[in-house]
């Protein structure tokens, strides 16, 4: 216990430096686990919001269905098998019939994605249930993206041309009835809400869909004829893959943090070289033994993360606490961003995270600690006493 | 270990490369120092003395020769051996008293100590005991930065011959001190010396250190020019 104690003693009467280095460390901290808080909430609420709003449990696709290939939309729509009408009827699962269409808002042309849906669903988070007409008119919901794109809102009708199952070109006026506010840009640029009823005849596709959404948490996952199984893991490929770019910049910026923090400890160290030459001289001529000498001039730098930790968590826990409970606001902007995210953002700190950042830290801090001192092994007690650091 | 001979040297040299020639610091040195002598290596600057007294205190070694100190040759030691001979059996008194600025002067006293993994209880008496030596049991609690030149060099001594060793090995110990703060500090090594029976050697070329030596060892450019025995008593002046 002795280099412990003779460490914290040293770094204790060493006063300013320590305490500036201490607080430049403890910012390391505060600063990955914020920021990688931040980004497993973002992710966790990106998926969360995604799953309930688009992919539910999983989805069947037309066989020809290929959401990247607008061009096959026409082609991808097939009668709802026995098994997967069965479901839907059981409130398992919704049916989702897409067909590529033009609206004409304001006298302008602008193109657009048509989607039934079965109106009294709740494998989906869209408000389905209000997409209802209390006429003779065809009723749709879109989302708040799409409503400033083409400058609709809610009361005005508009032109829609659509093809049916038969390639010819029909057109009809609808009106937006819901201008939904979600998180997914998916489900609202570009697309507008109508019943799958209504859609079926204006296509002339009875019963046909593109795709069934299952509910979330279903056990079905086999392929059916004619439909493919698509299931979360697949869905969320691309997803997971942007959360995984943007978390390399992430990464990036508090490695870039570490090493200003490393850089004040290798100065530090490299400075108590200088500093405590003869210091270190004087330990030798009492008795002390080289390795102890590295070990104390290396505990010394390392403590300088423990008390950070210390510190970081004194102003660090309560400030992520609150971050935690009231979230994270977002900018508008960062719709535009690609990713599903609310208002705010509510960051989760794991055990795991806050371990693995204090270990990380104290791990770095000690390597870059060592680095300097290795020096001390080529050391004459004779030069330390005169102030040379052979 | 002989104890008539605590030190012994034979045919010691130390030698430095200075570019294309050497500089030979240690020239041929033959030395024996017995137990409880108060002696001196003495001469001017570059003689040698301080190279001497840090291969006497297995802080350097001899290029050539041997230096036998308390039965260990210390041509021969490794660092740890010599860092062990140095924690057990040899106390060092420093020109510029080196104390460690961030200790009190009672942890300064105690460190020895703690290299020898005594316990506390045992700690606390000895320095104690080494602070009432050289009369600062008041100042225990003092920095350094807190002490005089005077009272920083009783620390120093304290330090030096807390752990009781055989051998107490003083460079220049009173280079940095004015006259009756250089007289305090050598009456007090001269009693501990009866007191303890520790062996003192100094390196100095200070008249006020002279004075108190019972041996001194004259060096110049690394040889010994004479070996002068004093037999009466100097210190009691």
């Amino acid at each position: 216990m002795l280099i412990p104690k003779l460490a914290f003693k040293n770094l204790y009467g060493a006063g300013l430096r320590t305490w500036l280095n201490v607080i430049a460390l403890s910012f390391s901290y505060v600063a990955i686990i914020f920021l990688q808080g931040l980004y497993t909430g973002m992710n966790d609420q990106m998926e969360a919001s995604t799953i309930k709003a688009q992919y539910g449990g999983g989805q069947y696709w037309q066989k020809d269905y290929d959401p990247y290939d607008p061009i096959t939309l026409d082609d991808a729509h097939a009668k709802v098998s026995d098994e997967l009408q069965k479901l839907i009827d059981e409130k398992e699962a919704v049916p989702i019939l897409i067909r590529q269409a033009s609206i004409y808002p304001n006298g302008r042309i602008q193109n657009a994605v048509l989607k039934g849906i079965t109106i009294d669903q709740n494998v989906l988070t869209i408000p389905t249930s209000k997409i209802i007409s209390d006429g003779g008119y065809i009723p749709a919901l879109i989302g708040t993206r799409m409503a400033k794109s083409s400058k609709l809102n809610i009361g005005d009708f508009v032109t829609v041309r659509w093809r049916d199952a038969n390639g010819t070109f029909d057109a009809n006026e609808i009106k937006i009835v819901e201008i939904m506010k979600t998180e997914v840009s998916e489900i609202d640029n570009g697309q507008l809400w109508i019943p799958i009823d209504r859609m079926r005849e204006m296509t002339i596709m009875p019963n046909e869909a593109t795709m069934v959404v299952l509910e979330k948490d279903s056990k079905v996952d086999k392929n059916i004829s004619g439909w493919q199984y698509k299931d979360l893991n697949f869905l969320l490929e691309d997803l997971r893959a942007l959360a995984t770019t943007k978390s390399v910049g992430s990464s990036i910026f508090y490695l870039v943090l570490l090493l200003l923090a490393m850089l004040a400890i290798f100065d530090t160290q490299i400075l108590s070289l200088f500093r405590r030459r003869k210091e270190m001289g004087t330990l030798m001529a009492m008795g002390m033994t080289r390795s102890k000498l590295i070990q104390l001039f290396t505990l010394e730098g390392a403590m300088h993360a423990v008390l950070a930790a210390v510190a970081a968590i004194i102003y660090g826990a309560p400030l992520v606490a609150y971050v935690a409970k009231v979230g994270y606001g977002l900018p508008e902007a960062t719709d535009s961003m690609g990713f599903a995210l609310g208002d705010r953002i509510y960051p989760i700190y794991t055990a795991g995270l806050i371990v693995g950042t204090i270990v990380l830290v104290f791990t770095v801090t000690t390597i870059v600690s060592y680095l300097p001192t290795r020096r001390i092994s080529k050391l004459k007690p004779t030069d330390a006493l005169r102030g040379k650091l052979t | 270990m002989n104890n008539s001979h605590l030190i012994k040297t034979e045919g010691l040299y130390k030698k430095y490369p200075m570019g294309p020639t050497t500089l030979v610091a240690l020239d041929n040195v033959n030395l024996n120092f017995k137990k409880g002598e108060f002696a001196g290596l003495v001469g001017p600057s570059g003689s040698g003395k301080t190279t001497l007294l840090n291969i006497l205190g297995s802080l350097d070694s001899p290029t050539e020769g041997s230096a036998e100190v308390l039965g260990e040759k210390v041509e021969n030691l490794e660092h740890k051996e010599a860092a062990k001979l140095r924690n057990n059996h040899i106390g060092f008194i420093f020109q510029t008293f080196n104390l460690l600025p961030v200790y009190t002067v009672y942890e300064n006293v105690e460190f020895p100590l703690l290299l020898q993994n005594i316990s506390e209880s045992e700690r606390r008496l000895m320095v104690m005991d080494a602070l009432e030596w050289v009369g600062l049991s008041d100042r225990a609690d003092s920095r350094p930065t807190q002490l005089s030149g005077g009272q920083s060099q009783r620390v120093a001594i304290a330090r030096a011959i807390v752990k009781k060793p055989a051998l107490v090995l003083a460079d220049e110990p009173t280079a940095n001190l004015d006259a009756q703060n250089s007289h305090n500090i050598m009456e007090t090594m001269v009693k501990l010396n009866k007191d303890l029976e520790t062996t003192f050697i100094f390196a100095t070329h200070d008249e006020k250190v002279m004075k108190y030596l019972r041996r001194k060892v004259y060096l110049d450019d690394g040889k010994i020019v004479k070996d002068e025995v004093i037999k009466h008593e100097l210190s009691k002046e």
